[in-house]
């Protein structure tokens, strides 16, 4: 793996990175597609490759829980591992514990000697040295060290405890790892408490790691104490290491994790778009005229996205959007994916997540193209007013 | 004809469809027409428009779904009787009805409505059943208002009486219509009947005109229907089978639930060259079967993948004038101890098929 910064302003970064055997570098802040077993929730395979094919397509999240033993961890193995397993030898998988949708920590079970999950097998107590079994027959391209995730409202001492474990199994897992640590991204803890944030990244810092997780968000603290919180964490990390963050999944909260300097993000807020019949729709504006419009998006159901459900688009020629590319976009109807909706058949989440999926590469090649000009902050402004006068303006009704 | 029933076929997309081959696709007037409702349909430009499915599409007349979707459907010489899904009201299905709602559908094969009776029903109800099927075609034929896009097929309804197929026959060849189907099949009658009656209808229908035998769609029923002279089936099972965790391959049914095939590292079928045995294992769809929307989408993929496979090698196979030979080798792999059923034989000896080669005892040598 390598990772090289490219511009900074003000937290804000963005980058290059290459991992693994994937043909093309990975600019960042870069979207990971969260996955159901290594592959999209609806995607198929063969279209999942050719979205937004000039963009980062190509870098998944794997959960190793999905699998609990099914398929084993030696027929993993036997089978070569997870690009293998999934026939997609030129994208590249960042290994997670957690999901945010059907994997998520249980704190309350979580003890001295492993991370409880709730999973869709059930409640699963994961030790350092089983999770590294599991990692090591899947053999992600990078993956994050086991952590002790808390929300915001535990005691100050579970919250001490939670980042003493996170860096416990931190060590745990470097020295189980036959390569030394050179693929694991360090976890970092420290819920709501600055010092422990802190303290936290501190310590993951110190150890020779590939670059850093930063867990325990999206778990309870409000937006307004986050950024804060997010800069205690990375003020203390070395700037020449990727960070990625799990838990901040709308537009708004992209944008905070990418002013604090966050680099790689999850596609959790996709699905449950996709779940809810929506499609995004806020405008991806050129290079060119980005700075002059707002980014005041199509007629629609609350300025950033439409719901294909509605009544209204049951007539409706248009694609979702114009001039998008997607695979959705050039076949189909928004009268053909609000009947698909209204049947219950699977091509509507198929076709709500292709678009979903491509607009929102879209929506972080638009923050790259932002960070470039050195005009994250205006950017980010402008994101936000639009989203705020809509909902001010709707508030009344 | 993969079956489409609402403008999709279950969980893949169109152009994965164009992947495999696939020509033309069937979708259901009644589930059509509750929704989004043929005049929708027609005012947005017609189901290939709607859906963007640039290939071939069949709808079928809508009155098999309320015969046997609705238990209180009822049935006169007007037409079908049911209660409206909505709001229970008594609603009444024509010819001219089903006629008119495949017109705005605007598939390019149509079916008339006929008086669907079950197979294993016996008695005059099959007759009176049979006669207003060619007294409901008039109607069809008559209500048609596009001839000239869209191809009306007649059904051909009679039992397993031979009789009266025979007559049905005749009196749909003497209207002269683009296609026939052998209808009234596939439900629940023994084998020899079945067989016995694709095998009267196809010699008795015109060579150039296509046979579609309806709801047929096993593997097996459609190698001896074509070796019978039938040209087009449709069935829901290599979709329905796949939501079950069922693949479809060369030595019959792979049943991916079961707990052997977790650390199978095979793809489902070593023969098949589609996108999901390239890349899969079976192991993997193991995970995903029945759990995961995934499963059901590439299991669906690869069993359409396999039926689209099929039809291509009974067509090359008969192009070649190979047929023979490619009957033996399917059913070599389908029943590798030479038990090919009996109805089977029948079938084809009167096809003129000589399957000696791999029916036991003389199939052990072959092996
Ligand atoms: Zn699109
Ligand atoms: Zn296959």
């Amino acid at each position: 793996m390598t990772f090289m910064v490219r511009a900074s302003r003000n937290g804000a970064r963005t980058g290059v990175f290459t991992v693994g055997s994937s043909p093309l570098p990975i600019e960042t802040p870069s979207l990971l597609l969260s996955t159901r077993k290594g592959l999209p929730f609806f995607t198929p395979p063969d279209l999942l490759l050719s979205l937004n094919n000039h963009n980062n397509s190509h870098l998944l999240q794997i959960s190793p829980l999905h699998f609990a033993g099914c398929p084993s961890e030696k027929t993993i193995s036997d089978i070569g591992g997870v690009h293998e397993l999934l026939g997609l030898q030129d994208c590249s998988f960042i290994g997670v514990a957690r999901d945010s949708i059907v994997c998520l920590p249980h704190s309350e079970g979580t003890n001295k000697f492993g991370a409880s999950f709730e999973t869709p097998s059930g409640r699963l107590l994961v030790k350092p040295r089983d999770y590294m079994e599991i990692i090591s027959s899947l053999k992600p391209n990078l993956w994050t060290s086991l952590a002790d995730e808390v929300p915001s409202w535990v005691t100050e001492k579970r919250n001490r405890s939670s980042v003493d474990r996170t860096i416990r199994w931190l060590d745990d897992c470097i020295a189980l790892d036959p390569a030394g640590g050179s693929s694991i991204l360090g976890a970092i803890v420290g819920g709501s408490s600055i010092d422990e944030r802190r303290r936290s990244a501190h310590e993951a810092a110190a150890r020779n790691v590939a670059g850093y997780w930063i867990g325990g968000f999206g778990l309870g603290e409000s937006l307004d104490e986050r950024p804060s919180l997010l800069n205690a964490v990375t003020d203390n990390l070395p700037v020449e290491k990727p960070r990625q963050i799990c838990g901040l999944g709308l537009p708004e909260e992209v944008l905070q994790g990418v002013a604090a300097g966050v680099d790689l993000f999850d596609s959790t807020y996709i699905y449950h778009l996709t779940m809810g019949g929506f499609a995004l729709t806020f405008a991806l504006d050129t290079e060119e005229n980005y700075a002059h419009s707002s980014v005041l998006g199509y007629a629609g159901d609350d300025h950033t996205k439409i719901n294909l459900r509605a009544t209204i688009y049951r007539k409706d020629l248009s694609p979702i959007i114009d001039n998008c590319d997607c695979y959705t976009c050039q076949n189909h109807t928004r009268a053909y994916i609000n009947h698909l909706l209204n049947v219950h058949e699977m091509l509507a989440q198929i076709l709500l997540e292709i678009h979903n999926t491509h607009h929102y590469l879209g929506f972080f090649r638009m923050i790259r193209e932002a960070i470039k000009r050195d005009e994250f902050e205006s950017f980010q402004k402008s994101f936000l007013e639009g989203r705020r006068s809509y909902l001010v303006a709707h508030a009344g009704c | 004809m993969p079956v489409g029933t609402q403008g999709t076929i279950k969980g893949l997309t169109n152009s994965q469809l164009e992947d495999i081959g696939c020509q033309i696709i069937l979708g259901n007037t009644y589930h059509l027409a509750l929704r989004p409702g043929a005049d929708l349909i027609d005012e947005l430009g017609g189901l290939h428009k709607f859906m963007n499915w640039p290939r071939a599409l069949l709808t079928d007349s809508g009155g098999f779904q309320m015969v046997s979707l609705l238990h209180l459907a009822d049935i006169t010489e007007k037409g079908v009787t049911f209660q409206s899904p909505v709001d229970g009201s008594p609603m009444l299905l024509t010819p001219e009805e089903s006629i008119l709602i495949q017109n705005k559908i605007g598939a390019d094969i149509i079916m008339a409505l006929d008086d669907v009776v079950k197979t294993t029903i016996t008695g005059p109800r099959i007759e009176e059943a049979m006669y207003r099927t060619l007294r409901w075609v008039d109607r069809c034929i008559a209500a048609h208002q596009k001839p000239y896009e869209q191809n009306l097929f007649g059904i051909v309804q009679g039992g397993l009486d031979p009789v009266l197929r025979d007559i049905c026959v005749k009196g749909l060849v003497d209207r002269n219509l683009p296609g026939y189907a052998i209808g009234g099949l596939a439900g629940g009658e023994d084998k020899d009947s079945f067989w016995r009656v694709v095998a009267q209808c196809t010699a008795a229908l015109p060579e150039d005109k296509p046979r579609y035998v309806m709801g047929v769609g096993y593997p097996l029923d459609i190698v001896v229907c074509s070796a019978l002279g039938a040209d087009m089936y449709d069935c829901v099972y290599p979709t329905r089978t796949a939501r079950f965790g069922t693949a479809l391959v060369p030595e019959g049914l792979l049943k991916l639930k079961h707990s052997v095939m977790a650390d199978d590292t095979r793809p489902i079928d070593p023969t098949c060259y589609c996108m999901v045995c390239k890349n899969y294992t079976r192991a993997y769809i193991h995970s995903l079967v029945t759990k995961d929307a995934m499963g059901s989408q590439l299991l669906s993929y690869h069993n359409l993948s396999y039926m689209m496979r099929l039809s291509r090698d009974l067509h090359t196979s008969i192009i070649q004038e190979q047929f023979p030979e490619f009957v033996c080798r399917f059913l070599s792999s389908q029943f590798p101890k030479g038990d090919v059923p009996e109805w089977v034989c029948n079938a084809m000896e009167v096809a003129g098929i000589d399957i000696s080669a791999c029916c036991a005892p003389f199939s052990s040598g072959q092996e």
